[in-house]
């Protein structure tokens, strides 16, 4: 790719997505030239507008629906159906023709991912698409946005850095990437969310991070999206006079965000309305959720403020008779977005599983527990020993310490505009610091809340070419693959299983590691289908570590891998030996190979599109 | 847009005997120095009508007058308003059945959905930086324009005087673009639900 002249960002979102570039010529080592695409897409029929972030929704009309040229875009007049902000206003008052949080069902273990199932609610007679060709659409989408912007510097030809949750798993890593082949990308990396904002961070600061942070410090990333939330935590090390960072930890997949927050407000006035007797109908209830989420950045804005008015327009053109007024006062936002999201909680509480009428959707598997805060707790605790072994924390952890102990926080995502959040966000952690006599976190500024994932991948981009600081650490799990244990068989019980370890922790881009301890027999013309394990927290174990026990946290069943032989040139029902390797590759995804011990031979083993349970 | 030429005033006026006394003297050292106009005077008593010097002074290099307004612009910002501040529902209803809170609700839907329309679709900018009230000077070749002198307009530049409005200037203008079949004279799609 030395022919590339910009370094391409993009933010794949479960809600927005946006491109940020690096022209590469024009940079002088941390001093770099950047900037963001407009991206073209409809806003309305036949008409289309430039916008920095493209809403991740896709429309299927209906072939009557619109007038012939109403989806024709800059680059194309085939168009079928809308990506962006029309697909979203649109599909706001036809949800059986709009997809939307295609993300979240691409990491979705208990679906196929490439089945036609979206939109979930659609009648028969709506063609569906797969949450891969969802994906692929809107990265196809900012693909020839660039093309259209920039004809000389053609988007396969360049450095393309595509970011996903720290949280996804092999399987969802390998199905950005198909999505990303099939939109036409050429040669491309995955990056995770959270260490492109700090990547953002660093650049933002051109150079003056290094005197920000300290040898031995930890940063913790909590980035609340749209959809999703996602931690990472990230320690700062010092090797041959330069510093270093080291991702150590990622939290797990929450499918919670800011739109269940804005959701969760308009149901309070909903509620509010009909005990006064007024019902909204969807088109009304989308209103007051926009109208909410206007009135709760000004309430969380000024403590001061007692209430916001709200109107939710009427839907025909009786604009003044046909509104309904009302409004959001300060102690409904404090209780349900502060108390319900971001409660001040002890550091050794958990999220807790129960039902919660306002979050839930068909489908897709929404957090049960609400509170931001208990899932940061959950996490801290869980990886309270991440640094445990790295140079230069030796000794750094009290022994009685109960969670690990962040020292700055970087904030991402569009939650945090409100300070208030950040600040209560920062305040419980510090709460928990300080009952363990640790010295307070403090926030990292500057952070660009909606870009920053997009422009940190740029300048990830940028990076790798050698210019700048680094983030490592490797894969952020190790992985297991389940065996039948040889016990005897005891009536009426499954037989126990053993976890073997294919890929250790912290496997770095471009190394493999071969598991030659266990050999498998795959049976020709017969799929062999393996339970998978990923962990978190195991970062002692090595590649062949065979576990008989370990604890419900420690391990988190992925969706199954299989692999079949092709029947050329053997006997079906014949036996061939194998062993696994596991590599993480450069791309960012981890590849398992079943490789033949008896020949040279190799077949790659695949991430199951739906799991067995 | 540039109109074409159009003329402004309808039948050319003939002129006076004495207006005619003049112009007969003019054009006779006309003929006598100037062997162009001596062909084109040859011409028309050949019976041509006069058709002259098209080609050396085309109609375009005159000042175009007057600028045809932009319909389709002019719409779309309708449609707009219309969308995002409900701007013709609102000045399409009767205000005398409504209490001020009625329409002070509904004023507040038109007021954001306004704001949003021009912060999204232009950049507006004050004319002059200066705190209204301030005194300032024009100096000469000040712009006309963008700039309205009131009261005692006398003199010569530069002018003294203070800044009663600072004057608004679009620096950009960001309207969608259309596709083009579009039909902009829809302001808003009537809705039916199935």
């Amino acid at each position: 790719m030395s022919e590339a002249k910009f370094s391409i960002g993009i933010d794949l979102g479960t809600t927005h997505c946006a491109l940020a570039f690096v022209d590469i010529a024009a940079c002088d080592g941390e001093k770099t030239s950047h900037g963001i695409l407009d991206i073209p897409q409809l806003t309305a029929p036949g008409a289309v507008e430039a916008s920095p972030l493209l809403p991740s929704f896709l429309y299927l009309p209906h072939a009557d629906e619109l007038a012939a040229g109403d989806l024709t875009l800059p680059w194309s007049d085939q168009q079928t159906d809308a990506v962006g902000e029309f697909a979203r206003s649109r599909g706001a008052l036809t949800p059986i023709r709009l997809v939307s949080s295609a993300k979240s069902w691409l990491c979705h273990a208990g679906v196929d991912r490439r089945a036609a199932i979206l939109p979930s609610e659609a009648p028969p007679e709506v063609a569906r698409v797969s949450p891969l060709e969802a994906t692929t659409r809107y990265l196809k989408h900012l693909r020839q946005a660039w093309d259209h912007a920039h004809p000389e510097a053609p988007f396969d030809q360049q450095d393309v850095t595509v970011t996903i949750p720290a949280s996804f798993d092999p399987a969802a890593r390998e199905f950005t990437l198909e999505a990303a082949q099939a939109a036409g990308y050429g040669a491309l990396t995955l990056l995770e969310e959270p260490q492109a904002a700090l990547y953002n961070w660093i650049q933002a600061s051109a150079g003056g991070w290094r005197k920000d942070v300290k040898p031995g410090e930890i940063i913790l990333v909590i980035d609340v999206g749209g959809g999703t939330s996602d931690f990472s935590l990230i320690a700062v090390l010092e090797r041959e006079g330069t510093l270093e960072l080291h991702r150590v930890a990622v939290g797990d997949h929450i499918l919670l965000g800011g739109d269940n927050m804005d959701l969760t407000l308009a149901h309070v006035v909903a509620r509010k309305l009909a005990a006064e007797g007024k019902q909204l109908d969807p088109w009304q209830m989308r209103a007051l959720t926009y109208a909410c989420r206007a009135a709760k950045e000004n309430l969380l804005g000024d403590a001061a403020l007692q209430a916001q008015p709200i109107v939710v327009p009427s839907r025909g053109s009786k604009l003044i008779g046909g509104s309904i007024k009302t409004e959001l006062t300060q102690a409904e936002v404090q209780s349900t977005i502060l108390e319900g999201f971001f409660p001040e909680v002890a550091a050794d509480s958990r999220p807790v599983s129960r039902t919660r009428s306002g979050l839930t959707q068909l489908g897709l598997p929404y957090a049960q527990d609400a509170g931001v805060t208990r899932h940061l707790a959950a996490l801290l605790g869980r990886q309270v020993s991440a640094t445990a072994e790295l140079a230069g924390f030796v000794g750094n952890t009290s022994a009685d310490a109960s969670f690990l102990h962040p020292t700055a926080v970087l904030f991402n995502g569009g939650v945090f505009k409100s300070n208030i959040l950040a600040q209560r966000t920062l305040g419980t952690l510090n709460g928990w610091l300080a009952a363990e006599q640790a010295a307070a976190a403090r926030m990292l500024a500057g952070a660009d809340l909606d870009l920053a994932v997009a422009r940190g991948a740029a300048y990830y981009g940028y990076v790798r070419r050698g210019q700048g600081v680094r983030i490592r650490g490797g894969t952020a799990r190790a992985y297991y693959v389940a065996i039948e244990s040889s016990m005897p068989a005891i009536p009426g019980m499954e037989p126990p299983i053993q976890a073997l370890c294919v890929a250790p922790f912290g496997m770095e881009e471009g190394t493999e590691a071969d598991l030659q301890s266990q050999e498998f027999g795959l049976i020709v013309g017969a799929p062999v289908h393996l339970r998978f394990f990923g962990s978190s927290t195991r970062r002692q174990d090595h590649i062949g570590t065979l576990l008989d026990f370990w604890q419900p946290d420690e391990l988190q069943e992925l969706g199954e891998i299989h692999a079949t032989l092709p029947a050329e040139g053997r006997q079906p029902g014949e036996t061939v030996q194998v062993t696994l390797r596991a590599v993480a590759t450069e791309t960012g995804t981890l590849a398992l190979t079943a490789v033949a011990t008896q020949s040279d031979e190799h077949w790659k083993v695949e991430f199951d599109v739906r799991s067995n349970g | 847009m540039t109109q074409p030429n159009q003329p402004l005033n309808t039948a050319p006026q003939e002129p006076t005997f004495f207006r005619r006394v003049p112009i007969a003297f003019g054009a006779f050292f006309s003929i006598l120095s100037n062997p162009k106009f001596a062909a084109r005077v040859e011409r028309l008593q050949q019976g041509h009508e006069v058709a002259p010097n098209l080609a050396t002074a085309p109609v375009a290099a005159a000042p175009a007058p007057v600028k045809a307004p932009n319909h389709d612009a002019a719409l779309q910002l309708l449609g707009l308003l219309q969308r995002d501040a409900r701007l013709i529902d609102f000045t399409q209803e009767d205000l005398s059945s409504y209490s001020d809170a009625d329409i002070g609700g509904a004023a507040r839907v038109v007021h954001e959905g306004c704001c949003k329309v021009l912060r999204e679709h232009f950049s507006i900018a004050p004319v002059r930086a200066e705190a209204e009230g301030s005194r300032l000077t024009l100096e000469v070749g000040f712009d006309a324009r963008a700039i309205r002198l009131t009261g005692n307009v006398l003199g010569q530049a530069p002018f003294k005087g203070s800044l009663s409005h600072r004057g608004w200037r679009a620096t950009e203008v960001r309207l969608p673009t259309l596709a083009a079949s579009h039909d902009s004279s829809i302001l808003a799609q009537a809705e039916v639900e199935l």
